[in-house]
């Protein structure tokens, strides 16, 4: 146990099995981001899966309509210490994307319009634990949270959950993104409090 | 960057109603760059623990840490820090964190800071940073706030804009006697007439509440500056 700060009682004591260490619950839905909000119209906006073949897989937003969409129900954590429970979304699950890529790469780079980019291996990204999501609690997804689409990997810290996705490329090392490149841990496992190097 | 450290509060000075600078000694601190983080632990007596980030208001090397908190309203942590704590208190930080909205005294260009409500912590980091050092990169401060006694820092930011610093303040409710525009949220005009323009490619900082830094970085790209110019910290939901 730490050293006991004089006077604190705190609040909470329930214990939420949910929650991952060293987190609390909000309501709230906090924004973070590392610049401007991009501002990106739909008829613009595509997702593309970069192979070590240069093989470009790639979907616009009618294509993106059009594959099958899955409701994910999940909760969300967030490096800053916030996590949200029970959180509703709408898109594309990354095993629909992968079905026909041929690679042998095991890593993978999201990218970001605007810039971003985070690291995820690829088992990460398959078997149910991603998608593209464009629907937030019934809504279109705003600009602030990453609309029109981001990435969702709610099994990781929510940093790898990229906004404003526009693609995937493979890597053969896990080489570290954005955050990953500012602090943060490589992989970011909340229950294991991977938060930072 | 390792575990948990120990920090004892030293001195603390209240800098509004609401908000409250608290300087603690922490043995083992490796120093932090301005603008970083540092996560703050309290424990009860019965081992519950509290965990929340906050900004330092402290640069450079050393074993201080000075942090300068606003309470919320529900919150659990920041009205003990803000009400409670006493000189002589421990918490425990683990820290610096973040190497993004961080400004280094080695850097040449222009800089234009802007800050809503308790946004400018980091932002003061940046400032006292760039005094100690003797930069002479040119440094603009706007700094937003609801009115006269939300000021944080108030007279040593005033003391900056004698020196080494261009100071603009915005009242949205209410202005001091004789402040020659009636008080109003920023809009895009003043912000326009108050920044360094896009030109001289200022590197800009930006932080505050969500909906403040998503206006003023919004607008900053419709003025021509570059978004990889701009770092943003936004706190608060939407």
């Amino acid at each position: 146990m730490g050293i006991i700060s004089r006077g604190f009682s705190g609040r909470g004591r329930a214990v939420n099995e949910d929650l991952p260490p060293g987190q609390f619950l909000t309501e709230d839905f906090p924004v973070l981001s590392a610049g401007p909000t991009p501002d990106i119209d739909t008829a613009e906006w595509s997702f593309s899966i970069r192979t070590e073949f240069g093989t470009d897989h790639t979907w616009d937003w009618d294509a993106l309509q059009s594959l099958p969409t899955e409701d994910v129900t999940t909760d969300i954590h967030c490096v800053t210490r916030w996590s949200k429970l029970g959180t509703t979304w709408r898109g594309v699950s990354l095993d629909t994307f992968f079905e026909n890529v041929e690679t042998s790469r095991e890593f993978t780079m999201a990218h970001s319009y605007g810039g971003y980019t985070t690291n995820i291996p690829l088992e990460d990204l398959l078997d149910g634990k991603a998608w593209i999501v464009h629907t937030f609690d019934g809504e279109p997804l705003d600009p602030e949270h990453g609309g029109p689409a981001r990435l969702l990997v709610p099994h990781l810290y929510f940093w790898k959950s990229a906004k404003w996705v526009r693609g995937v490329t493979m890597h053969d090392s896990d080489d570290p993104g954005f955050w990953e490149q500012n602090g943060y841990h490589l992989y970011g496992d909340p229950w294991r409090e991977q938060r930072y190097w | 960057m390792s575990g948990w450290k120990v920090g004892t509060v030293t001195t603390t000075s209240t800098q509004t109603a609401s908000a409250r600078a608290i300087s603690l000694e922490v043995p083992g601190w490796p120093g932090n760059l301005a603008g970083q983080h540092v996560d703050v632990r309290l424990t009860a007596p019965d081992g519950y623990t509290a965990v929340r980030s906050y900004s330092i208001a402290s640069a450079g090397p050393g074993e201080t840490v000075e942090l300068a908190v606003d309470r919320l309203p529900d919150g659990e942590v920041s009205p003990y820090l803000v009400d409670d704590l006493q000189d002589g208190d421990q918490v425990e930080l683990r820290g610096p964190l973040g190497g993004w909205f961080v400004w280094r005294p080695e850097q040449a260009e222009h800089v234009q800071l802007i800050g809503g409500g308790s946004g400018i912590v980091p932002l003061m980091a940046m400032m006292r940073s760039h005094a100690a050092s003797g930069s002479t990169a040119p440094f603009r401060l706007l700094y937003s706030v609801r009115t006269p006694d939300d000021v944080i820092y108030r007279d040593e930011i005033a003391a900056l804009d004698d020196s080494s610093l261009d100071t603009m303040l915005v009242y949205t409710r209410m202005a001091p006697v004789g402040w020659p525009v009636p008080p109003g949220r920023l809009s895009k005009a003043i912000l326009a007439e108050s920044v360094f323009p896009a030109s001289e490619a200022p590197l800009i900082f930006v932080c505050g509440p969500t909906g403040f830094v998503e206006a003023v970085a919004t607008w900053l790209v419709e003025l021509g500056h570059e978004p990889s110019r701009i770092k943003t910290e936004r706190f608060g939901g939407k």
